[in-house]
């Protein structure tokens, strides 16, 4: 019996008896534990019937097979994007008749009363307008988005998707996990970022982190549609241009996946030295989606989620870009002279100066881009305030020399552009590293101004624009 | 607060006497006990953490979803839990950072009741962490999921052998439709109230080894008498565990066994956050 005892004795005693254990006693303890384990779960566990086929197993030996797992799942992209453009169509156009409908109304209610002319427009053509937009514009792609979305999840595909992927990512020197991260993504870019702790290496996580901005988030998904609907769909007979508008969303997802690989390829061969690690990912069972919970997760946690944060945001973005387009300096709008400013850069790109006002106002949010472009274009030039697709499309082809070259572009710059502030302080909130959520930014950004100079570069000098 | 009363399979369920559960979401600041929720991944665990609490932590149907730990309020025949839900993980011997979270939870956290959320379909795969479970702790109760999806599969799960071999209560339950949900509630009541007597099954292990992990346990007890589980410290000394060498030597041990009851509550979430990180 020892008088007293310090924890140090204790440490240096369990060196000492470590020896006569043997070398493999740890791995003596996890054996026999898994044979516990099999003893007692085959004492508890017996088969009714011997099954003739597991469907399961038929299930998933097709959906990540060689050649059918990657083509199925893009037709199932496909299929959510297409039931999303289609089926969006109809009630934003309501939304948007209604919403604007209220705006007329209010405008005309403080007219009648007196109001003075600044508050009216400040209040109504300015926060309300951006309100508007951003619930006709977002809500219900949203609506029918996320439930798709979880119904897949809850299915069980997700860890196929992964699955299916892994190779790519391999190749890529990154994590397999990775593709489980990217997916998230599309929900939200921060949410992706916090999902990449399932990455256990260090290396892989930070290359997750740093390319999950390449999957437009579904505060960009909206503005992807709405450019593919109203721009490149309108190029053909309305019987494709559903199909049409679809298949290039798909497109810019699948740049994104590319840049995702490119970039981490990169990023594991420079600033991420090292190789990919194994792991094993368990394919769940599938399981009957649970409607109330499917309805629940997509629509109370996630539309309205993103949506309160979008009309968070767009009600100070309407109200400060009404006060841009409202101050006059010589004669000019502040807002037109910022655009014009920035014109000779965005023109560079393939875009204008109002576009590229418009992602600096939405930094906090990209949920507000084209509505903040909207608004400065009509700020500026005083349109008919219906937004129907095709008022849309006179508004920005008719009155402000947009081409197929400018949709075209928007959308590679809003798939490849810096991630919002919610995402940026979250990079830096995993990493703890101010070097890491700069070099985040950087790394977007230069692609996204890379990408749309070669692009319109290359339209120039083939003559399309 | 809403009250609400779950599932009636089992006739117990029923039974006016088992009184509501009341779901208290994030209301924490005042709860009697601690309960933990551990479980390998995508077993159900999120499911029964929201049917408890009401919260809505997100559920889908993929491994690893779960990468922080969260925690929720639930009262139950008129006593408070604050509920933890630990990252999914397939066991507790390894050093990734999920893993650790929970570990250092149930060791140091000090849960009054571990529930562990097993799958009905892959049992003997669960049963690995259960076992390293109760290497931990005494005061653990099984919960086996997907019980629907076990019998739907012509599987027949036996939970009566179960317990007998684990030697704690096991509990079958269908999480999403809130089956057996109330029986689970009243055991995991009657465990740490000491109703129900546990005798968790362990490893034996080699001769040596049983005299070695004796001879270190009776050291510790000296060192800090009434400590938890002298027995599994033992061993992850003896396996060379850096993080338990650690809280030796820094003297996070003394602070638990000397500490108030309830101060580790605090103590326990600081080392959950560290674990994470």
């Amino acid at each position: 019996m020892q008088a007293s005892i310090t924890p140090e004795q204790i440490l240096d005693q369990a060196e000492v008896l470590r020896p006569s254990l043997g070398s493999g006693f740890r791995d003596e303890i996890v054996q026999s534990m898994y044979a516990e384990a099999e003893r007692v779960a085959r004492r508890a566990v017996h088969t009714r019937e011997e099954r003739k086929y597991d469907l399961d197993q038929q299930i998933d030996r097709l959906i990540t097979s060689p050649i059918l797992g990657l083509p199925l799942m893009l037709l199932m992209l496909a299929v959510v994007f297409w039931l999303t453009i289609v089926g969006a169509n109809v009630p934003s156009q309501i939304l948007a008749n209604i919403l604007f409908g209220i705006e007329a109304w209010g405008v005309g209610l403080f007219n009648s009363i007196g109001m003075p002319w600044w508050i009216t427009g400040f209040l109504w053509n300015g926060v309300f307008r951006g309100l508007a937009w951003v619930v006709s514009v977002m809500l219900p792609p949203m609506a029918i988005f996320f439930p798709l979305f979880t119904i897949l999840e809850d299915l069980g595909y997700l860890p196929r998707v992964a699955f299916n992927l892994d190779w790519l990512f391999k190749k890529a020197g990154a994590h397999g996990k990775q593709s489980l991260s990217m997916a998230m993504g599309f929900g939200c870019n921060a949410a992706g970022v916090i999902s990449t702790r399932v990455i256990d290496s260090p290396r892989e996580r930070l290359i997750a982190i740093l390319t999950n901005n390449f999957v437009p988030c579904n505060g960009r998904f909206p503005t992807l549609i709405m450019l593919a609907t109203v721009f490149v769909a309108a190029s053909f007979s309305p019987a494709v241009s559903s199909l049409v508008a679809a298949g290039s969303v798909l497109a810019v997802v699948l740049i994104g996946v590319f840049f995702t690989l490119l970039v981490s390829w990169g990023l594991s061969r420079t600033l991420l030295r090292g190789e990919a690690s194994a792991f094993t990912l368990e394919l769940p069972p599938y399981r009957k989606p649970n409607v109330p919970r499917i309805l629940y997760t997509s629509l109370i946690d996630r539309t309205l989620f993103v949506l309160f944060r979008a009309i968070q945001t767009a009600a100070p973005a309407g109200a400060v870009i009404w006060i841009l387009a409202n101050i006059h300096l010589n004669g000019v709008s502040l807002a037109q002279h910022i655009a014009n400013f920035l014109n000779p850069f965005g023109l560079l790109l393939g875009l204008d100066g109002v576009i590229l006002l418009a992602y600096i106002i939405a930094i906090p949010a990209n949920e507000i881009v084209v509505p903040t472009m909207i608004m400065v274009y009509m700020g500026t030039s005083m349109m008919a305030d219906v937004p129907s697709y095709h008022d849309l499309y006179n508004l920005l082809v008719g009155m402000h020399g947009w081409t197929l070259l400018t949709a075209v572009n928007l959308m590679l710059f809003a798939l490849l552009h810096n991630p919002c502030a919610t995402t940026i302080i979250t990079i830096y909130k995993e990493t703890k590293s101010k070097k890491w959520a700069t070099i985040s930014v950087v790394i977007t950004l230069g692609l996204a101004f890379l990408v749309t100079f070669l692009t319109a570069s290359a339209a120039r000098l083939m003559g399309w624009v | 607060m809403n009250e609400i009363i779950i599932g009636k399979s089992s006739p117990c369920d029923g039974c006016p006497a088992n009184a509501h559960l009341a779901q208290m979401g994030l209301k924490l600041d005042n709860y009697d006990r601690v309960i933990a929720l551990a479980g390998n991944p995508n077993t159900g665990k999120s499911t029964v953490f929201n049917a408890l609490t009401g919260l809505r932590q997100h559920t889908g149907n993929w491994p690893g979803k779960t990468v922080t730990r969260a925690e929720g309020g639930y009262e139950f025949n008129g006593v408070r839990y604050k509920l933890v839900d630990l990252p999914g993980t397939y066991s507790l011997l390894s050093a990734s950072q999920d893993e650790e979270v929970a570990r250092n939870f149930i060791l140091f956290g000090q849960p009054d009741c571990t529930i562990v959320v097993t799958d009905a379909t892959a049992l003997e795969r669960n049963l690995n962490l259960v076992l390293q479970v109760l290497e931990i702790t005494d005061s653990a109760v099984v919960g086996v999921n997907l019980m629907d999806e076990a019998r739907r599969k012509g599987l027949e799960v036996d939970t009566r052998s179960l317990a007998r071999d684990l030697g704690v209560p096991v509990v079958p339950i269908v999480a999403r439709s809130g089956e057996g949900m109330q029986t689970l509630l009243t055991t995991v009541a009657d465990v740490i109230e000491g109703r129900i007597q546990t005798q968790p099954l362990r490893v034996a292990g080699t001769p040596e080894f049983q005299r070695a992990v004796l001879d270190l346990k009776a050291q510790i007890e000296a060192l800090y008498p009434g400590v938890p589980n002298a027995r599994w410290l033992a061993i992850r000394l003896l396996d060379g565990d850096a993080r338990v060498q650690q809280a030796f030597l820094s003297g996070e041990l003394a602070d638990l066994v000397s500490g108030q009851k309830r101060a580790e509550a605090l103590f326990s979430r600081k080392m959950a956050i560290e674990g994470r990180q």
